[in-house]
């Protein structure tokens, strides 16, 4: 990890840390705007973070990204500063200037997150983004009980088109990386208090992590949130390499592989906690709620899937270890990359 | 427990384009089921021919027979072998983890000897750790190396032994002396290097489910060992033989065993389609980059010194449960008759070969537990 990138990550895990925890998490779903938590964000620069330097932004990579929001989903993601980093990039790759606060991604019928809360509303159609006043909004919710409400967006304020390095499903992609990237990071913080519960509980006169058959489950657990963290890990190398459009097929396979690490990890989680998980007032369901609800959104496994394998069935059965390997990183690409900045 | 992705090397290209080549031209002579045996096909013939073109031994100096190539590169033609269902085990064992025991535990003398005949594909490894009671539970074995004027003095058995009958050499993990009353059962435990062909060594072949001959039986009846088949440090047998886990449990044949049979279930579904295929499949394709990505992360570890064990353990145990269930995913998207001769012929053997994947290098229960210490629940 580079040094700006451990220093913005440890500067995120902190600002979310003080705002209150699970407290955060309970106001969040009570409808309430995390208004401290934002201004701390802003403050920093977070909603400019993948706007280029030269626009007034951070200019960070989406390798830098995907750590930031890895530890927002540690901590459940209490506020849209996945979607405004995306949309604002969005916008200002398309030289539409990036408005002040919290921005709702709307692409095709998907809800708007935190729909009911932002200032504006960045519509993606195809390869054009359009810059809203936000309109209204008919607030509803995914099982998270996170805002994710249908809007009518007000009216337009401007209209580009993106470059192609976005491509015509920047949304879907950005949006599919998001949801990878914190499910990640809830899966690793429901690891972590799977295991403090595993330590501390107590039966038949031991921890029940003790219990092989408990250990087994959570080694099984581990072994998919490392597999979530290198497929997130593999998809933003490949946006930085080749922008989210070349990056179609990591980005794929993360939300896969996060689709089916939710699934397991939740699973394995309340099976650890068994009934106690189960009530309102533990924090275990703040996460695995949101677990079950970012498989989801973005596209999930199944639709991912879909893509993937029909690529493959139709390139045949020789050309897949080929097609795979063809995509390896090559040290060239970083050398045209540095070679672009200067 | 961290994953780092490490840069391909810009001779990997290169690389697998020549690989590409030889492949595909010692390829055409191997049935479906030799291919579905993968690492577990043995001909010294290829192993002859890979050895020539330096594909063996590849990071050792050129002192010993290699030819000075990263690590990264030597999992490039680890992947492309594996990926056609090569048979490379006549100097699987050999290049993975004997061959780097040696140079790094060896005496000159020992590096002279040996490496060289690996790195030509002409000198065959085996593993010697289980025994009839020792199995999961290492340190329990009994077979025992005593001192005398000339040397050592070998007696006891190893079991599941895969390739001792074909092989020339057996790195022995051995008791040289008891273990401490109320002290650690991992001291008194040594390394040797028993040449196959010393008197007082029967090697009985076990058969298999299968029908076939893989592993076996070996005794040693006081078989006379001279002082230099010592093979690193008496007494630090325990801590040689674990060091080398992060090799034997991370690489591409953790998670490769069956890949075979998916170009082929794909070619069988391009054949006769089924619907909802793709989903399996694409579910099928974005395990298999990830877990390449995991394998190849700990490669890069590897590469720059360090000891991912842990690591190493959760690669092998993700990589277990793909390769076993990739042929039951094809098998429930394609009926018997609708599989290929080939897909049935490899589906065939990888059923009786799968239930070894999480069972050889290490027992599925074994890594989890170490991945459990690892979260600190032991």
């Amino acid at each position: 990890m580079s040094e700006l990138r451990a220093i913005l990550v440890e500067q995120v895990d902190r600002l979310i840390g003080d705002a209150g925890g699970i407290a955060l998490l309970r106001q969040v779903e009570a409808g309430e705007w995390p208004e401290k938590l934002w201004a701390g964000l802003e403050e920093q620069g977070l909603n400019l973070a993948l706007v280029p330097e030269e626009a007034g932004g951070v200019g960070l990579s989406w390798g830098d990204a995907v750590a930031i929001w890895q530890v927002l989903g540690r901590h459940g993601a209490p506020a849209p500063v996945a979607e405004t980093m995306l949309a604002a990039a969005l916008l200002a790759s398309a030289g539409i200037e990036v408005p002040e606060g919290p921005l709702g991604l709307a692409c095709g019928n998907a809800a708007v997150p935190y729909g009911r809360h932002v200032s504006r509303i960045v519509l993606l159609e195809g390869s054009t983004v359009a810059l809203h006043e936000a309109g209204e909004a008919t607030p509803d919710g995914n099982i998270g009980r996170e805002p994710r409400d249908a809007m009518t967006p007000g009216p337009r304020i401007a209209r580009a088109l993106l470059p192609n390095q976005f491509g015509p499903r920047a949304g879907l992609l950005g949006r599919a990386l998001i949801r990878s990237s914190v499910i990640a990071g809830a899966l690793e913080r429901v690891l972590a208090l799977t295991v403090d519960w595993a330590n501390t509980r107590k039966q038949f006169g031991r921890a029940i992590g003790k219990f092989q058959a408990v250990q087994q489950q959570l080694a099984a657990m581990a072994g998919e949130v490392a597999a979530v963290g290198v497929a997130v890990g593999q998809a933003a190398r490949a946006a930085d390499a080749h922008g989210l459009s070349g990056a179609a097929f990591e980005i794929g396979c993360a939300k896969v592989i996060a689709g089916e690490a939710a699934t397991l990890g939740a699973a394995t989680a309340h099976q650890v906690f068994a009934a106690i998980g189960i009530t309102e007032e533990h924090e275990l369901h703040h996460f695995t709620r949101r677990l079950w609800s970012w498989r989801e959104e973005g596209g999930t496994e199944r639709f991912w899937a879909a893509e993937i394998g029909r690529a493959a069935l139709s390139r045949g059965g020789a050309n897949l270890w080929p097609d795979l390997t063809a995509r390896d990183p090559q040290a060239s690409d970083d050398r045209s990359a540095a070679g672009a900045q200067v | 427990m961290r994953f780092d992705l490490p840069d391909t090397p810009p001779e990997s290209e290169a690389l697998r384009a020549e690989l590409r080549a030889f492949l595909a031209d010692a390829g055409c002579e191997w049935s479906p089921a030799t291919r579905a045996r993968s690492w577990m096909g043995f001909d010294r013939g290829f192993s002859r021919a890979v050895g020539e073109r330096g594909w063996i031994g590849m990071t050792w100096t050129k002192a010993y027979g290699g030819h000075e190539r990263s690590s990264l590169e030597r999992i490039t033609v680890l992947e492309e072998m594996l990926a056609v269902g090569a048979p490379v085990g006549a100097h699987w064992i050999g290049d993975r983890q004997s061959g780097p025991l040696i140079l790094r535990l060896g005496t000159e003398e020992q590096r002279l000897r040996i490496l060289p005949g690996i790195a030509r594909g002409e000198l065959a490894f085996c593993i010697g750790l289980s025994e009839p009671d020792a199995g999961s539970d290492l340190a329990a074995l009994r077979t025992k190396a005593e001192r005398t004027p000339d040397g050592w003095v070998l007696n006891g058995r190893k079991i599941w032994t895969t390739f001792a009958h074909k092989s020339d050499y057996m790195i022995a993990l051995v008791r040289t002396s008891p273990a401490p009353e109320g002290g650690s059962r991992h001291a008194g435990l040594s390394q040797f290097l028993v040449d196959l062909t010393l008197p007082g060594i029967t090697i009985r072949p076990i058969r298999d489910l299968a029908g076939e001959e893989s592993f076996n039986e070996v005794t040693f009846d006081d078989v006379g060992l001279r002082p230099d088949d010592l093979l690193g440090q008496e007494g630090a047998g325990w801590a040689q033989a674990t060091s080398e886990l992060g090799f034997e449990r991370s690489g591409p044949d953790r998670y490769l065993s069956s890949f075979p049979a998916l170009t082929a279930g794909i070619d069988a579904l391009n054949a006769a389609p089924q619907p909802g295929a793709e989903i399996t499949i694409g579910r099928m394709v974005a395990r298999l980059a990830t877990l390449r990505g995991m394998s190849l992360s700990v490669g890069g570890m590897l590469e720059r010194g360090e000891s991912p064990q842990v690591e190493a353990a959760l690669v092998k145990d993700a990589g277990n449960l793909f390769e076993q269930a990739l042929p039951e995913h094809l098998r429930n998207l394609l009926d018997p008759g609708d599989a290929s001769p080939e897909l049935r012929g490899m589906l065939g053997v990888l059923a009786q070969l799968a239930p070894t994947f999480s069972l050889r290098g290490g027992t599925r229960e074994i890594l989890r537990g170490i991945i459990a210490r690892d979260l600190g629940l032991r």
